[in-house]
């Protein structure tokens, strides 16, 4: 299994540590795995992303221009992803910060209204979990525990207490994410 | 068993510097390096295993504490990125001139100038044709992944004091930014000052009862014997070229046509010739890891087999002069690459690859 993905948004929105969680996922389920990160002034606040490369076999580039599965948690990078997507492939986006709609129609589009619930649940830090279960759910690669036990390892103890937090995060974005095309 | 554990290239550097028992790190931040110095920073080697780790006023002053520490025998290093090795020049030299075996990391970024901080392979020139001047060589490693940075940190460590040299580690922002898995190197022992007087005889390290003193210098007024030192300079390199070339290939077997990259590109060109050989296209990939010495005679006998290469650089086409070196003219060799900070995408290269090679 191979699953190339690009996560895109912008700086703040936890685009780079959801990138990490996936690839501790995979490093934890025995896969190849490079995390490949824009690292320049766009960190700080302009579109930020992140390329995840999840394989059972060994890796060959960590740089690619289509993906099987384009998270886009911002306009901006609908526009510059949107075309990216593999034939066949996966669009998820945050209908409550895109408004206009992607339009391909020969690949799988999903919603999920993440940062609007985050925001009126106050939850929103955990924004990139909830994106992450909604990708999970649609996408299966990694599992929950896998997660929680990535989150653990790379968190220092002193977060542990936020794990119970992250796992309700997760299974929100699961329930809220839909398919719209 | 060692942990497999996911981290940046440039921590995996740091984390290898402390367990291959380098003695001292000076340096000075740049993006897109600067982790390296950040995380032997968290590590606090100097509490452990007795490693020095200092932020230098400058690159300049780094690249002479790197200088006053190999003259003494020790295992020294600095890293930087492109405008800041530019900085370390001069030193670089001295050093290479006066034999001294040190590790200099530049992780590329795009240039000239203060250019950008994004992946670039502008400064082949600059570490394989000298960079500073007068008739010097460094050993020239080019990791391409995270697990290769850790491993080639070791192996810079151990040709440096074989033959007394320099050796760089010419990484890119890709391998430097990228998190991947790595299994780190086993922990070495530092050295102590016994040890470190039986392996480096030369080391200025105070002098002994009996033995005659050491100098370490790169001046020699008389012209005849710094004749003398360069002859014997380039009859070291003509020696590292016969002993120490590395590279690796991929599809070559059978394949009609070549791609030549190293480091990152050498990546971005191994899913390229796999996407190359769905079409049924006989493409293969030879990645030069030391760039100097260079797998000249490897390509060399490609060019008796293949209809033509194509080197992808992300530059403006500067190892190409060296695979045109060895090709002597056989087949024709042809250059993809971007520029500036951009690296290329697999589809771009193969694109490269059918318009300029296959036809």
């Amino acid at each position: 299994m191979k699953e190339e993905i690009i996560i895109s948004g912008f700086g703040g929105q936890g685009v780079l540590s959801m990138g990490k969680i996936l690839a501790y996922a995979g490093l934890l389920q025995g896969q190849e795995v490079s995390w490949m990160p824009s690292y320049g002034p766009e960190q700080r606040g302009g579109t930020a992303n992140v390329t995840v490369i999840l394989s059972d076999e060994r890796i060959s580039s960590p740089v690619l221009n289509t993906y099987d599965t384009v998270v886009v948690l911002n306009q901006p990078s609908l526009e510059r992803f949107e075309s990216k997507v593999k034939p066949g492939g996966t669009l998820i986006f945050d209908g409550s910060t895109v408004h206009a709609l992607p339009t391909r129609k020969d690949i799988n589009v999903y919603r999920i209204n993440a940062t609007e619930y985050a925001t009126a649940n106050n939850a929103s830090k955990t924004l990139n979990m909830i994106v992450l279960g909604g990708l999970m759910k649609v996408r299966p690669v990694t599992t929950i525990d896998k997660v929680l036990l990535g989150l653990k390892k790379s968190l220092p103890e002193r977060h542990h207490h936020l794990l119970p937090m992250n796992e309700e995060a997760l299974k929100k974005g699961m329930e809220l994410i839909e398919k719209i095309n | 068993m060692e942990e497999v554990r996911l981290m940046k290239g440039n921590e995996a550097i740091a984390h290898a510097a402390v367990r291959c028992g380098c003695d001292g790190y000076f340096g000075y931040p740049i993006t897109p390096q600067s982790e390296i110095m950040e995380t032997l920073m968290a590590l606090k080697p100097w509490e452990t295993t007795g490693m020095v780790v200092l932020q230098a006023e400058s690159e300049v002053a780094a690249i002479n504490m790197v200088y006053g520490a190999a003259g003494c025998g020790k295992r020294a290093m600095t890293s930087s990125s492109s405008p800041g090795v530019s900085l370390k020049q001069e030193g670089i030299s001295y050093i290479a001139s006066a034999e001294l075996p040190c590790v200099i990391i530049n992780v590329m970024r795009g240039g000239p100038g203060l250019g950008t901080i994004q992946p670039s392979q502008a400064d082949y020139y600059q570490a394989v044709k000298g960079g500073g001047h007068g008739d010097y060589k460094l050993i020239v490693l080019a990791p391409a992944s995270v697990q290769e940075m850790a491993d080639y940190t070791v192996l810079a460590f151990d040709l440096a004091f074989k033959y007394r040299n320099p050796v760089m580690i010419l990484a890119d922002g890709v391998t430097g930014q990228m998190m991947e898995k790595v299994v780190l190197p086993p922990f070495r022992e530092r050295r102590t000052e016994e040890e470190i007087r039986k392996e480096c005889p030369w080391a200025t390290l105070g002098k002994l009862n009996g033995r005659k003193r050491n100098i370490i210098t790169s001046l020699s007024l008389q012209s005849e014997e710094m004749e003398k030192i360069n002859l014997h300079l380039q009859a070291k390199y003509k020696e590292i070229e016969r002993n120490e070339v590395m590279f690796e290939e991929f599809y070559c077997e059978d394949a009609e046509y070549l791609v030549v990259a190293f480091g990152t590109c050498a990546r971005v060109c191994h899913k390229a010739v796999e996407m190359a050989r769905e079409e049924g296209i006989k493409a293969g990939l030879l990645r030069p890891i030391t760039l100097f010495p260079f797998p000249t005679e490897a390509i060399s006998r490609y060019a008796d087999r293949t209809k033509g290469m194509l080197t992808v650089e992300m530059n403006a086409g500067q190892m190409i002069d060296d695979v045109r070196l060895a090709v002597n003219g056989r087949v024709p060799v042809e250059y993809y690459g971007r520029l500036g900070g951009i690296v290329p995408a697999p589809d771009e290269v193969l694109n490269a690859l059918k318009e300029k090679i296959v036809k």
